[in-house]
């Protein structure tokens, strides 16, 4: 029983047979919609959290990637007329670039200035596509074109369910398998100790630039989702506000815990759903619950849950 | 042949010259000890040796090779590495975990075969915690393998990281004050252990204040004050040099001092 709770494989399994069991007990369309919703948000928030949880490094600029992701699927098969799944790995790939180029000299810096610099460039992202209005149709946003595969059109809730949901898995699957590589171990290890890590051969520099690319890939893709989904995107999808909440997330559900991005994911995602029953309160209630959720479960959702359980068992 | 040179180095901080024009040679698999009132500069010159700092002036050689100003990871690679004074401890993983980053450079780094889990990677984790295991055994914490680092004693955490660094299988290693805070058992354990890495021809680097250890294992003995050399020798020069005992008779003045140095 231990062996097998101690397995890697573990989460992602229970991961699918969530998203598998899930599909059985959703009443209606209105639910595989907030399910598709959670299980894109946390693709990116799984992401979020290798770069946050595991290495350490803050990123209040993930949106910008997210956003980057999405127009990508509206822009370049409209554009170019790119079929919609290499529109989403050019974006992955242009991001993966991008994070390159920017992480080098932003991930020199440390905490407060590394958070301030990130959301400058979560900031500048979201103007560029809000003022470039030619390619981006601007504030206002733009419709994405439906996705086709095989000459089979992805339409409906449901579809897009499963289709986000394996996605999901998939992000969680080699998140983990990373966290228990030498790549891993490396990410960890310079988040508790940088001098220690790199007196045994870490190359510092290099594994946090590793971690922001990959996790701006995942952004990158879980966006491209969210604009398939909607079938539109505005500028808000790389805004200030939902680098917030992307970082939000990983830190209600748990640093450092893959379960815990789904957890928290899913937490942000279908409680404001849940609270439109308080109207003009909503917001005030969201506010209150999530500084309970904090306040009591300190190390986030997930971490803070399973050291309780594990408590009571010993 | 020296292993490790260091010619007239030196930094300052803020017009305090911490480590001041400061020369000295390492034979292989000798135990060479830097020992110095507190202040004198010996965590600061482990810093400029192991590239923590850049020295402002002067030379570090390794195997006869000028290594000045290379950056640590760049060290580890070429045979150096170090515990610390203050710990230095990945907190968040297991005693095992701990060593088995100090194998990263024996490690396959590929990120596909690392994302993908492939049957190589596997075989590499296998591998590298087998090794973690026999380095813990080495240093006596074998029974902490799985134990989180965060929930170990402080004794404990000073091995470890002992473990950590041989993992990486140095040439040169750096220990800063490996017995601080140790109780007399551990001490000696301790002692034992730098021993047996210098017999296994890992030369030592060891910056200590337990006067009887230092004494009984160095080959050599470096003594700092203010950030310049006072005196160098064997232990036994060292011990009736009269400026040495003036400087620890004169700076601390404690009994301790005068009756371990002789
Ligand atoms: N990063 C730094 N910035 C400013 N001053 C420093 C720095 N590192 C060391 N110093 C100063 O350099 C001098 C030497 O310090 P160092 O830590 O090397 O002494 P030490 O011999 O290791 O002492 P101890 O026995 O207490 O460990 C001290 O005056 C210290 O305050
Ligand atoms: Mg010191």
């Amino acid at each position: 029983m231990r062996k097998l709770m101690s397995n890697r494989l573990v989460v992602p399994a229970f991961l699918a047979l969530l998203v598998v069991a899930l599909a059985f007990v959703m009443p209606s369309n209105f639910y595989f919609r907030v399910a598709a919703l959670v299980w894109i948000s946390a693709l990116a928030v799984i992401g979020l959290n290798l770069l946050m949880g595991f290495a350490g490094q803050v990123s209040l600029g993930h949106a910008g990637f997210f956003g980057l992701g999405a127009y990508s699927v509206a822009i370049l098969p409209a554009q170019f007329g790119l079929h919609p799944v290499i529109a989403l790995i050019a974006g992955a790939a242009g991001c993966a670039l991008l994070a390159f180029v920017v992480g080098r000299p932003i991930l020199r810096l440390k905490g407060h200035y590394l958070a301030v610099a990130t959301l400058g460039f979560g900031i500048l992202v979201s103007m560029v596509i809000s003022n470039e209005a030619w390619l981006t149709g601007g504030p206002d946003g733009m419709p994405v074109s439906r996705l086709t595969l095989f000459g089979w059109r992805a339409r409906g809730a449901d579809t897009w369910y499963w289709i986000t949901g394996g996605l999901m898995v998939v992000g969680a699957l080699l998140a983990v398998n990373l966290v228990a590589s030498p790549t891993g171990r490396a990410l960890r290890a310079l988040h508790d100790s940088e001098v220690a890590a790199r007196v045994v051969g870490v190359d510092v520099a290099r594994y946090k630039l590793i971690v922001f690319v990959i996790s701006a890939i995942y952004a990158s893709v879980a966006g491209s989702a969210l604009a398939l989904v909607n079938g539109f995107i505005t500028p808000d999808a790389a805004g200030f506000l939902h680098s917030i909440q992307l970082v939000t997330m990983v830190v209600l559900g748990g640093m450092g815990s893959i379960l815990g991005s789904v957890v928290g994911a899913a937490v942000l995602v279908v409680l404001p759903q849940v609270l439109t029953v308080f109207h003009e309160y909503e917001h005030l209630m969201l506010g209150f619950m999530m500084m309970a959720f904090m306040i009591l479960l300190r190390s986030g959702i997930v971490p803070s849950l399973s050291t309780l359980i594990a408590g009571r068992r010993a | 042949m020296s292993v490790i040179k260091v010619e007239e180095i030196g930094i300052s901080f803020g017009g305090v010259k911490a480590v001041d024009h400061v020369s000295f040679c390492v034979n292989e698999g000798d135990v060479f000890s830097i020992i110095g009132p507190n202040g004198a500069g010996k965590t600061t010159l482990f810093n400029l040796v192991s590239g923590v700092y850049q020295p402002k002036f002067g030379k570090v050689f390794l195997e006869g090779a000028d290594v000045t100003g290379l950056e640590p990871q760049v060290l580890a690679r070429r045979g150096l590495s170090r515990t610390f004074q203050n710990l230095q401890v990945f907190f968040r993983m297991t005693a095992r975990e701990n060593v088995m980053v100090g194998r990263h450079l024996k490690e396959e780094r590929g990120l596909l075969a690392h994302l993908l889990a492939l049957p190589a990677t596997a075989r590499q984790n296998r591998e590298s915690a087998a090794s973690a295991d026999v380095y813990l055994e080495r240093v006596g914490l074998g029974a902490y393998a799985d134990t989180p680092a965060s929930a170990m004693p402080y004794g404990a955490l000073k091995r470890l990281e002992i473990a950590r660094a041989l993992a990486a299988e140095p040439k040169v290693l750096l220990l800063d004050e490996p017995a601080a805070g140790c109780n007399a058992v551990e001490t000696e354990e301790i002692e034992k252990l730098v021993r047996k890495i210098a017999d296994e021809g890992t030369t030592v680097v060891l910056v200590e204040h337990d006067m009887k250890m230092v004494m009984r294992i160095s080959d050599r003995v470096h003594v700092l004050e203010f950030g310049k050399t006072l005196a160098e020798g064997t232990a036994e020069e060292v011990r009736t040099h009269p400026k040495v005992i003036e400087a620890y008779l004169g700076t601390h003045g404690s009994k301790e001092a005068a009756v371990a140095l002789g």
